[in-house]
């Protein structure tokens, strides 16, 4: 707030705390991702090409995508519903629930990807009432996938929600407009921000994700088997360059997604005329 | 009326099916072959070793996660720099990139055709590369907690102290230290739940050496594949617990800072 516009402050500390701070992003961050790449053009392109357009890699890859796509847009229908409820809606417990949302963030991966196998394997609680399978398939991952990505959408558009004006919406209802009508014209187009930006990260945390999935999909080559698991296996394997060139596929995946989530927030902070 | 039935039965029920069964699963899992069987997993030398070594890493990732936090936080909410948004972006990277990327990397600096591996350092599959791995997925949470903090927060009260005559080590300690206090906590319950549960980027760097590299997330696995579902579940319910505490705590801090924010509200507002 005070800071203004000067350039001058009398607040010491400059060049130790950026000092620390940039010697340890350079040297736990920047200089091994920087060394990902050197390493992957170390590869020649024929063999590099040989490496990620494999069978069982583009099996892996079209998993991991579809089943994260499929898992985000679970998420942002009943992501969407879960927060508008525990912003708007009282009933006994709500406080309770609201906490239980981040339970994906503070459970271990590896503790709920046995738990959920547990419960969606053939003969667990939630697996023998459905009678079709669901661990150790392609859903089982999607799973697993919604788990862990639930608590983006939620936490994202929890603030939005509680943003929103009551008094427009009552203002839509005065003027005519049907619930439907309030809801397409006057909510959703103030909440698709916050929607997006919340797909786009659990979407993110799905294409990265191991722990989890692991336990509850099989791990079947060409059928089951994502992405990061392919990239582990083959360092099992000591085959530093096939990992090497898989993370670099793996790696410019997440920096998309990094770059389309910071497109979405400056839109956004455009739009609305913030900062 | 009919609409909010729905809402909460949707909710609830999507929570359950998602959340609360899989959680209540492990307990029951856990205890299936009664107390004493749970109590023998727990004490067996494997998986205290294990719990050993997970305490060791997590300890370090906190401080070091700390010591980040407030050197990033003061540079870039106490100072104009060129570069400043970008420098926030690589803080969040960590965040962004897959956990078995983050040991892959690990491995290319320190495994046998790394980088750094003809000088031989023994960090990779020992404890040196857990606590690395480990730093690397949770050094990022205490500077995301402090630097919107200090910078709703301003610089007003520093600028007295060190013009009244206070060194900047004292102001820091007097004036920025007892203000960001809950935050800090704040962050540290985060890392710290990251640091002790991380399995991707650990598992790559370990080399899973039974009562030697063994984190307890690690030990579940283990214990998991060779078909001993009721220690694995009796081990992987300390991890549970751990997530039940750190949710409360925060949701406590949560109460916390809302109300203190509300309180330096209103005083500026009077």
């Amino acid at each position: 707030m005070a800071r203004g516009n000067k350039n001058a402050t009398i607040i010491p500390g400059f060049g130790l705390t950026l000092g620390v701070t940039v010697a340890w992003l350079s040297a736990l961050v920047l200089v091994p991702l920087v060394l990902l790449f050197v390493r992957t053009t170390a590869l020649s392109w024929p063999k590099f090409v040989e490496i990620v357009t494999d069978e069982r890699a583009v099996a892996s890859y079209k998993l991991t995508l579809g089943c994260a796509l499929a898992a985000a847009s679970l998420n942002a229908v009943m992501g969407s519903i879960i927060a508008w409820t525990l912003v708007r809606v009282e009933f006994p417990g709500r406080r309770l629930l609201d906490a239980v949302v981040d339970l994906p963030f503070a459970l271990p991966t590896a503790v709920s990807g046995i738990a959920l196998t547990a419960v969606y394997s053939r003969n667990g609680w939630i697996g023998q009432a459905l009678g079709f399978p669901v661990a150790f398939t392609p859903l089982g991952i999607m799973v697993a996938l919604t788990f862990i990505g639930l608590p983006f959408v939620v936490r994202t558009l929890q603030p939005a929600i509680e943003d929103l004006d009551p008094g427009v919406e009552e203002a839509a209802g005065i003027l005519g407009a049907s619930r439907m009508q309030t809801f397409f014209r006057v909510i959703a187009p103030a909440l698709l921000p916050s929607l997006i930006t919340g797909f786009a990260l659990a979407f993110s945390r799905a294409l990265g994700e191991y722990g989890s999935v692991i336990f509850i999909s099989g791990n079947m080559p060409l059928r089951t088997e994502i992405t990061p698991l392919l990239i582990v296996t083959k360092l099992e394997q000591f085959d530093y360059a096939g990992a090497t060139a898989l993370g670099a596929v793996q790696l410019t995946a997440s920096f998309l997604m990094l770059f389309s989530i910071n497109l979405v927030q400056w839109w956004t902070a455009r739009k609305t005329g913030v900062r | 009326m009919k609409w909010r039935v729905l809402l909460v039965g949707l909710t609830v029920l999507f929570l359950s099916l998602f959340l609360l069964v899989p959680l209540a699963a492990i307990l029951v899992e856990a205890l299936r072959k009664g107390a004493g069987a749970y109590v023998r997993a727990l004490l067996d030398p494997d998986a205290m070793v294990a719990i050993r070594l997970t305490l060791l890493c997590a300890s370090i990732a906190v401080v070091a996660s700390v010591i980040f936090g407030i050197c990033a936080a003061w540079a870039v909410t106490r100072f104009r720099f060129p570069g400043k948004s970008l420098l926030l972006t690589f803080i969040d990277l960590p965040f962004a990139v897959s956990p078995v990327v983050a040991g892959l990397l690990m491995v290319l600096v320190f495994g046998g055709q790394g980088w750094l591996g003809p000088l031989h350092l023994g960090v990779l599959f020992a404890t040196p590369g857990i606590i690395l791995a480990t730093i690397f997925v949770s050094f990022p949470f205490v500077a995301r907690e402090l630097i919107p903090l200090m910078q709703e927060q301003g610089t007003e009260e520093e600028e007295a102290a060190l013009l009244l005559g206070a060194s900047g080590w004292q102001t820091f300690v007097r004036i920025t230290l007892p203000k960001i206090k809950w935050g800090l906590l704040y962050g540290v319950i985060l890392a710290n739940a990251r640091a002790m549960g991380e399995f991707g980027a650990v598992s790559v760097v370990s080399g899973h050496i039974r009562g030697r590299t063994n984190t307890i997330p690690l030990h579940v696995e283990i214990l998991y594949n060779e078909y001993n579902f009721v220690a694995a579940f009796a081990v992987a319910s300390l991890l549970a617990l751990l997530a039940l505490a750190t949710l409360g705590a925060k949701a406590l801090l949560e109460w916390k800072l809302r109300r203190d924010a509300e309180a330096a509200q209103r005083e500026a507002g009077a």
